[in-house]
């Protein structure tokens, strides 16, 4: 199961009537259980990328290859919640075949047990934001498509919830791709990190990551953060 | 509490006002009590009461359903909106007498002409709000709905349907006036039955207590509709959000 990506080009006209291009010539392919990390400036196009990639959006050119019957999750940008559904019915609603041992083991490791029957207005950004990652998770996917999922979360929380994409995506053969801002999201998740130009969004390049992510030290972290830096300073 | 009072207050002013008048003009109180407990204990208050409350029921039922139907193809369907838009307009400005006077001489007097006119009446204004509503619909959440391969009917119940809600209560609480002034029309110009039609005849006789017993009890169904029926459902749909307005 792979995803083969290879958008030529796309463009957005405004309300004035100018055309401007968002991507150009992205090409990458993404197999099961690899994590794909697209680091780039605010903007870029990453939330447009994703879009066409979750089939959301149709109007491009190229061609995109997703397996048949693919299982997508997606954390969007914002949370994205029904406002008249509780929690747990949102994340039931995505997932209708999850069991109640899986949610319940869901929502514990994501701390919402006690945010089951609440409403999303009652909740935090960051807690809606947890149970956005609680429904795709739910979904037990083959494709996770995740937008800043850790945005405007704590350090500590951020942290853990980073263990959890790591542990369910080694746990089953997910492809994953993880639009971040933060390098050190991208540094201890990703399997491969595509750096984006700003607008027309292209791939600058690809850095590797071949150790894998539990056994990544402070040392080795650091030494990635260090090639990226030069890499963003030779490109942009 | 507050509800009693604010009617103590109608009987009051409307028994001051009957005193000032006259009772030829207004009769107070007691006398309309006395003449709707004597339609009550014929039978016939019940029986007309009755009849006007299944044709505003039948037709209510009607021009919401086709209303909420067509207002939301019109929202969703730039092409629908455009072809149904004239109709819609002409529909919306056409004076309530001249489709019941239509109806009946196209359908002579007859109970499907009566709703069928009462139906048109309402339908414009219930297809106008559910395609404000579906036009408002949130965009972001139709793509969740999509990457998450929601049914498209599961998506309808729990996506698209609460957001219309509001849009929906809104239009039934307004075509519920709208349908409950038109039905009388209807009934007093075409039916041999119905709160209309008495109003007609009392009308006729100049016997105003009749006349106001039949409104006035006529007016207690309604109060009675909406407190029991109208506003929990509003306050059930409602729940959800964190201060309801």
């Amino acid at each position: 199961m792979q995803l083969e990506v290879d958008i030529a080009s796309k463009a957005f006209t405004n309300a004035a009537g100018e055309r401007f291009d968002v991507l150009a010539n992205l090409n990458f392919t993404l197999g099961a259980g690899e994590v794909g990390v697209f680091v780039g400036p605010s903007g870029c196009g990453k939330s447009t990328m994703l879009k066409i990639l979750a089939g959301l959006d149709h109007d491009y050119q190229g061609r995109v290859t997703r397996p048949n019957d693919v299982r997508i999750g997606m954390v969007f940008q914002e949370p994205r919640l029904l406002p008249w559904r509780s929690v747990e019915e949102n994340v039931r609603l995505a997932a209708p075949r999850a069991d109640e041992a899986t949610l319940s083991a869901l929502f514990d490791l994501l701390e919402l047990t006690a945010h089951r029957s609440h409403f999303p207005g009652e909740l935090s950004l960051g807690l809606a934001r947890r149970v956005a990652l609680a429904r795709a998770f739910a979904v037990e996917p083959d494709f996770l498509i995740l937008d800043e999922p850790l945005a405007s979360l704590d350090d500590a929380l951020a942290a853990r919830l980073r263990d959890q994409i790591a542990a369910l995506v080694d746990s089953r053969a997910v492809m994953t791709l993880l639009v971040t801002h933060s390098v050190d999201d991208a540094v201890r998740l990703g399997d491969r990190l595509f750096l984006l130009s700003p607008r027309p969004a292209r791939i600058l390049g690809v850095v590797p990551i071949r150790t894998p992510r539990s056994a990544r030290g402070a040392a080795e972290i650091s030494d990635i953060k260090a090639e990226l830096a030069r890499f963003s300073l030779a490109n942009i | 509490m507050l509800r009693l009072l604010s009617f103590a207050v109608f009987l009051g002013v409307w028994w001051g006002a009957a005193l000032l008048a006259g009772a030829g003009k207004l009769p107070p109180p007691p006398a309309v009590l006395a003449a709707a407990v004597a339609e009550a204990s014929s039978g016939a208050l019940f029986f007309n009461l009755g009849v006007t409350l299944a044709r505003v029921a039948l037709a209510f039922t009607l021009a919401m359903t086709l209303g909420a139907a067509i207002g939301y193809l019109m929202g969703r369907v730039r092409l629908a909106n455009r072809l149904g838009d004239p109709w819609l307009i002409l529909l919306l400005n056409l004076p309530a007498l001249v489709v019941i006077v239509l109806a009946y001489i196209w359908a002579g007097l007859t109970e499907v002409a009566a709703i069928a006119a009462i139906a048109i009446n309402k339908l414009p204004t219930a297809v106008v709000t559910v395609r404000e509503g579906t036009r408002a619909l949130d965009a972001a959440l139709d793509e969740m709905a999509t990457v998450f391969a929601i049914p498209r009917g599961r998506a309808f119940r729990h996506v698209i349907l609460p957001q219309l809600a509001p849009y929906i209560a809104a239009a039934a609480r307004s075509g519920l006036s709208l349908v409950w002034k038109i039905v009388l029309v209807a009934e007093l110009l075409g039916r041999p039955n119905g709160v209309g039609f008495e109003i007609g005849v009392a009308f006729q006789l100049f016997d105003i207590p009749l006349l106001l017993a039949y409104s006035l009890s006529f007016v207690a169904v309604v109060l009675a509709i909406e407190t029991m029926l109208v506003q929990p459902f509003e306050t059930r749909l409602s729940r959800w959000r964190p201060r309801a307005a």
